[in-house]
């Protein structure tokens, strides 16, 4: 039997670690491109766009991503097309992203007086052009803060893709635990580096949330 | 035909009716004040005629447009009618010239470089010229003020709606507004005034309206109607504003 020792153990979770970044990443951005298409027709005032993403939000909000995962992996498959575990956690997550990012999103819309939305309208800006030159432009710098903390969970939520069998940071930790027995350590190191990729990010939106409330 | 009008409409707030069949006909040049006691219906109506209110019956023209017809007419009716807030509503992210220039740009498709001469034009209309590149944050309010005219008038309104835009100004900051709004009655332009300043109403309006319980109370020039007010709400109202 092959010994694994510490460094190996480590070395093997840190190159499992690049595909968690990758995953959290390619959702993150995709999930932020879908996310932004939502926010449009969640805000849009009209009433089946409205429908439709209430409709979205509340079911990826609402089930756990562990389902939305399965669902995508073997439900997919039903309709006879192959599904790469790769595909399915992209997608899984770029669903369950985007919900969460059009609720933190639509807020910070929201909180933008009325009186904004009045004044461009009487200027005769269309809806996509309040939105673009106006709304947007001011909504965003509160949802940075936000944003960012959001960010924390997209990257913790990439573990759950692991059960459908792709082979990140959590998956790899699994794979060397059953190799050489030692769950603790391995568990702790795995846990170790998640921290290590979520706390600066945390850190990074409390300090942003702390700036803006310096701001005017 | 008028350039703004209104006839018989009526606006409601679930069981509330604030506008109970109210009638009105600008022509080209008036400068109407409107005046009454807050709760009277005088915003809402202001706020019907570019459609950010809708009404339930009547009808309003304003421009040979119809207010309650599709939103591509009201998209079109909005670039002749120019409205200023109580609360000045500038765009805080973008500069005195910036929130000038952003209709002209982004709805008539003019160049940069002509939206910020128009601005300039504009903005030294109301005597701001030093100002084009502060943000509003760095304005007072009277100045924020101005600069929202500057972006309504921008658009060359044909008629510009004035709903209380003194109201949120300390009071040694009011008459630099009003003496920018006299102005323009001076030039010509069609203006429609929600106010309390009762002697610029009389001074400065063509035509007086008096709003009282969501109906056009009594109304005609403001040197006669303030001088022999013919109903008791209106002789109470003008004798406790004084």
């Amino acid at each position: 039997m092959v010994q694994f020792s510490f460094w190996d153990i480590l070395s093997n979770l840190l190159i499992a670690t690049e595909w968690t970044i990758i995953l959290s990443l390619i959702a993150f951005v995709s999930g932020g491109i879908v996310g932004l298409i939502l926010l449009f027709m969640r805000t849009s005032r009209i009433a089946p766009l409205e429908w439709f993403t209430k409709g979205y939000i509340e079911f990826f909000q609402g089930t756990p991503l562990l389902m939305q995962l399965f669902l995508f992996f073997f439900g997919i498959a039903l309709f006879g097309v192959e599904v790469s575990p790769w595909l399915a956690a992209w997608l899984a997550l770029t669903f369950w992203t985007s919900a969460f990012l059009t609720e933190i999103w639509r807020g910070c819309v929201e909180a933008i007086p009325r009186g904004q939305w009045e004044a461009s309208s009487t200027l005769a800006l269309s809806y996509i052009e309040q939105m673009r030159y106006v709304i947007l432009p001011q909504a965003a710098r509160i949802a940075v803060a936000p944003t960012v903390g959001f960010s924390v969970q997209v990257i913790k939520g990439t573990a759950l893709a692991s059960i459908i069998g792709f082979v990140e940071l959590t998956k790899a930790g699994t794979l060397l635990n059953n190799a050489t027995f030692r769950p603790f350590l391995v568990y702790s190191l795995v846990a170790l580096i998640y921290f290590c990729l979520c706390f600066p990010l945390s850190w990074y939106a409390k300090k942003l949330e702390g700036r803006l409330n310096v701001a005017r | 035909m008028s350039l703004v009008s209104i006839r018989e409409v009526r606006k409601n707030f679930g069981p509330l009716e604030v506008l109970k069949g109210v009638s009105l006909e600008v022509e080209k040049g008036d400068v109407v004040a409107i005046i009454g006691r807050s709760g009277s219906g005088k915003s809402t109506l202001l706020r019907c005629i570019n459609g950010l209110e809708t009404y339930q019956a009547g009808a309003i023209m304003a421009d040979g447009i119809e207010v309650g017809g599709l939103r591509a007419n009201l998209r079109e009716l909005r670039r002749h009618v120019g409205m200023v807030f109580q609360q000045f509503n500038l765009f805080p992210h973008l500069t005195a010239a910036e929130n000038v220039m952003l209709a002209p740009t982004v709805v008539n498709k003019a160049s940069k470089k002509d939206a910020r001469g128009l601005a300039a034009e504009m903005l030294a209309k109301v005597g701001l010229s030093e100002k084009m590149d502060s943000y509003p944050s760095q304005l007072s309010g009277g100045q924020q003020q101005r600069v929202a005219i500057a972006r309504a008038l921008a658009m060359r309104p044909k008629v510009l709606l004035c709903d209380e835009i003194t109201s949120a100004l300390d009071p040694e900051l009011v008459n630099e507004v009003l003496r920018v709004v006299e102005q323009l009655a001076r030039e010509g332009m069609t203006l429609m005034l929600v106010t309390h300043e009762m002697r610029f109403a009389r001074d400065v309006g063509t035509h007086l309206v008096f709003m009282h319980h969501g109906r056009v109370h009594e109304q005609g020039p403001p040197k006669q109607v303030f001088a022999a007010p013919k109903t008791p709400e209106l002789q109470q109202f003008v004798g406790s504003i004084g």
